[in-house]
């Protein structure tokens, strides 16, 4: 970047100690970081590098005294933070610094009202009368684009929605025009289109004010979205940081080409030619309505239609995603074809078999054909069962012999490049991405001809992500399967499946063969997802290095 | 819906309403339970008598009812319970709910005070260890809570009587009122609560114990929660982190579990105020099972039912206050 900024935060040489016994000693160490009046530095890293750790030291809200800086200066305007006493710092922050966190729903303090919760910044920073603070309050609400300021000051955090939410945590954080914002994976758990919103509001309100801010994240396409200058950050250690257009066009340090060459191209595969493949799922009318509850003597509830006459067909070895931003009924939708759910109306055939209206013994029979992969990988095992235990689980309920069972799952540890020790370990031992091919393992075990999969790279770091999706994809062709992918991610639909089906409050808006619907959207649904990708412009300089 | 009627005042309304149908059945389920108990009032009477010729035992069985059979009794005090009359006491000779109006007051005084006590104390000190959580003040209020938590209540009578009354002479050993001393306005105000000291500690400090141990470990819970790093964030701190955004949300388990033990209390009480001589509900409940006196214990189970009913709406509607994410439907 040109010109002469004023530098807002500076942090040098900083080191944080971690407690004994830890995975290693130093959370971070040689830091070094500074962020400029009106600049947008992003700390980039996957989980585990210590980014939110520099995020909250800087805010001096580490939980001291386990974990703590040992070393190093950080200052604010030229002022030491590191020296001052604790009500110092409490002047500080919210004042001169603030910070926006990654989930608002659980950020913000669920008992009192989005009013007094921005009131209260006004309230320990200012002197300002309750007249003035309210007005304050409502001037902030309406620059974050709050559509109603006034009825929405009343509201309570679970009255608005995420996107709403994340705009007063933005409102909460601006309203004393801060020289300096921390934002911590602030879009992560929003929508794509919402978040679109979200980083379009931060840029506008930061050149406005002329504010520094130190993003932190651990997504490229958002990077590309608003950085000025980019850090990466790798278990604690910086392996580059310059401006930009020279990391994410450039990139020197192999760590971050890496980091890069993960990111899911938006190019989807060339469409294969029209499968002649066997149907091997087929949802026909599919219709969920969540109803209404109560009656005598209790309140109601409204009916709640997830699903609307949803139908698709799934043929051999072909991948299909649903995509769709959270309430689309994704989600519902994979529950209903494998019977977790019980749908009102329509079937799902399973190579010509009727699944729904299956006895209890038929659908045992059936369920082994169509298997699930879960979002969270450590939630969907049973963390007290050793791993050969869980893999091995479903085919002795199907009727297969103990150790018969077993040396499958030890085969089938292989197929999903896990070491043969890991049969004898607990889910805990592993990490997010080892626990995924676990959990794929498990439904491979079944041999089924489906898999479904619910958002099963979501909740993994890029790097990782990349290696899972290759994976499936590996597996799906080796053995014939079909994949029913529910995503939210474009990328990665764009990445894996074959054709996708777009959702949007329960109804399918678009279908068709990946490339196309990518090329050139019909739906003005479908127009507005694909335009909120983040970094949709940028074209990654690196691929096939991972 | 035409008619505005207020939310607040339509649900509790309705829970009075569905609460019905239930203390019908504590009633009958009651009922049934005490006949299958053996002995009945004519035979505590006339145990009372020194005995008397069977001739006139059984003319006092029908004169009170108690030759037929178990479910016509039922159906016959069912039906008097329905025109709110809780019948006869013929230990007191009065009507029951004459016997109950008198000492309900005693029973709720000593309730509410030590509810009141236990957890006041308790959710104080439950915080107050969480903020110095594992120092020496934590240790110290939570062994203290241990003991109090482990001391049955009747033992803790005791000892209490022993120092404060016999040994110190500072309080007196029972009753609720100095007898004869005919006190009025303040002065009798004074000697009532001079005299619900060592019942109130009593009672109350088992619960405060587990009020204090529920807050501790909530408190805990909530100070690693997102939105007390925000409010960190936006530079709150000490007694205003404390009190506006901790405590508040750490007090839900609490309300929930003071709810739910109102009634444990009362059953508290029963040994509480037999020991100290308290006129309550408590000390009648024991009295009248000893006499198989009837009557009158349908009418404390039939009041305490309704008691706990109210209590546990009452608390569903600070639950709402508190957490404004719970709606009252």
């Amino acid at each position: 970047m040109t010109g002469e900024r004023k530098t807002i935060l500076d942090v040098r040489d900083l080191q944080i100690v971690l407690p004994t016994g830890g995975d290693r000693a130093y959370a971070l160490s040689d830091f070094n970081l500074s962020v400029g009046a009106g600049e947008i530095v992003c700390l980039v890293g996957e989980s585990g590098s210590g980014k939110s750790l520099a995020a909250n030291a800087v805010m001096r809200l580490l939980p001291e005294p386990h974990v703590r800086v040992s070393r190093g200066t950080i200052s604010l305007d030229g002022q030491d933070l590191l020296s001052l006493p604790e009500s110092s710092m409490r002047a500080i922050r919210g004042d001169r610094m603030a910070m926006i966190f990654q989930e608002p729903m659980t950020a913000l303090n669920p008992q009192k009202s989005v009013g007094w919760q921005i009131d209260e910044v006004l309230k320990l920073h200012t002197r300002l009368s309750r007249a003035e603070r309210k007005a304050r309050t409502l001037e902030i609400l309406g620059d974050v684009h709050i559509p109603d300021p006034a009825s929405t000051y009343n509201a309570y955090p679970h009255q608005i929605s995420g996107g709403q939410r994340q705009r007063v945590m933005i409102a909460m954080a601006l309203v004393l025009k801060p020289q300096l914002i921390i934002a911590d994976e602030p879009t992560t758990a929003l929508d794509v289109t919402t978040q679109k919103q979200i980083l379009k509001l931060i840029k506008d309100l930061q050149q406005a004010r002329g504010t520094g801010i130190l993003f932190i994240t651990h997504d490229f396409g958002v990077v590309a979205e608003i950085a000025d200058r980019i850090a990466v950050l790798r278990l604690g250690e910086m392996v580059e940081q310059g401006p930009a257009s020279q990391i994410l066009l450039n990139p020197q340090h192999p760590y971050t080409r890496k980091l890069i060459a993960a990111v899911p191209a938006l190019t989807p595969p060339p469409a294969k030619p029209v499968s002649n493949e066997p149907v091997v799922l087929e949802a026909k009318a599919l219709r969920k309505t969540f109803a209404a509850r109560g009656g005598f003597l209790s309140g109601k509830r409204d009916p709640v239609t997830a699903v609307k006459d949803l139908s698709f067909q799934l043929r051999r070895g072909e991948t299909l995603g649903v995509v769709g931003e959270s309430g689309s009924g994704k989600t519902t939708v994979s529950r209903i074809v494998t019977r977790l759910l019980e749908s009102d109306s329509g079937e799902v055939r399973i190579d010509g078999r009727d699944l729904l209206s299956a006895s209890r013994s038929e659908l045992r029979a059936l369920r082994k054909d169509i298997q699930m992969v879960f979002q969270d990988p450590m939630a969907s095992l049973n963390p007290r069962r050793r791993v050969v235990e869980l893999i091995a689980q479903g085919p002795i309920v199907q009727g297969v012999a103990r150790d018969v069972a077993h040396a499958r799952a030890r085969e089938l540890l292989s197929l999903v490049e896990l070491p043969p020790a890991a049969a004898e370990r607990y889910p805990h031992e592993f990490s997010g991405g080892q626990r995924q091919r676990i959990g794929i393992a498990r439904a491979l075990a079944m041999e089924p001809r489906v898999i479904v999969a619910d958002e099963p790279v979501s909740a993994l770091d890029v790097s990782v992500q990349a290696q899972v999706l290759k994976l499936l994809a590996d597996l799906r062709d080796r053995l014939h399967l079909s994949l029913l992918f529910v995503t939210h991610d474009l990328r990665v639909a764009a990445q894996l499946c074959d054709k996708v089906i777009v959702m949007s409050k329960g109804e399918i808006v678009e279908a068709g063969p990946t490339a196309s619907v990518f090329a050139d959207p019909q739906h003005p649904y479908t127009r507005s997802l694909l335009d909120s990708i983040p970094g949709r412009d940028w074209e990654p300089p690196v691929r096939d290095v991972a | 819906m035409s008619l505005p009627v207020p939310p607040l005042l339509a649900y509790a309304a309705r829970r009075v309403v569905q609460a019905i149908p239930i203390i019908i059945l504590i009633m009958i389920g009651s009922f049934l339970l005490i006949k299958l108990a053996p002995g009945d009032t004519v035979d505590a009477l006339v145990g009372d008598m020194g005995g008397a010729d069977p001739a006139f035992v059984a003319r006092l069985r029908a004169e009170y009812g108690l030759d037929q059979s178990v479910m016509v009794q039922l159906w016959r005090y069912m039906l008097k319970l329905a025109q709110f009359d809780f019948g006869w006491s013929y230990v007191y000779e009065q009507p029951v709910i004459t016997v109950l109006t008198s000492r309900i007051g005693n029973t709720m005084l000593l309730m509410v005070s030590s509810l009141a006590v236990a957890f006041t104390f308790g959710v104080a000190l439950g915080a107050i260890a969480a903020r110095r959580a594992y120092s020496w003040t934590d240790n110290m209020i939570s062994t203290l809570g241990l003991v109090f938590y482990a001391m049955p209540s009747f033992f803790l009578s005791l000892l209490l009587i022993l120092i404060f009354s016999v040994k110190l002479g500072w309080l007196p050993v029972g009753g609720i009122r100095t007898i004869g001393a005919f006190k009025t306005g303040w002065a009798d105000v004074a000697d009532v609560a001079r005299h619900l000291v060592m019942p109130t500690a009593a009672l109350s400090l088992i619960y405060l114990a587990f009020y204090m141990r529920l807050m501790r470990t909530s408190v805990l819970e909530v100070m690693d929660l997102d939105f007390v790093r925000t409010a960190r964030a936006k530079g709150a701190g000490g007694a205003r982190l404390m009190f506006h955004h901790v405590m508040r949300n750490a007090l839900l388990p609490v309300v929930t579990l003071l709810g739910l033990q109102f009634s444990t209390v009362l059953g508290g009480s029963v040994i509480v105020e037999t020991i100290f001589s308290l006129p309550g509900i408590g000390q009648l409940a024991y009295t009248s099972v000893v006499k198989r006196d009837l009557n009158t214990l349908m009418g404390i189970i039939a009041i305490s039912s309704v008691i706990v009913v109210i209590v546990n709406v009452v608390t569903d509607l600070v639950y709402a206050w508190l957490d404004p994410r719970i709606e009252l439907k």
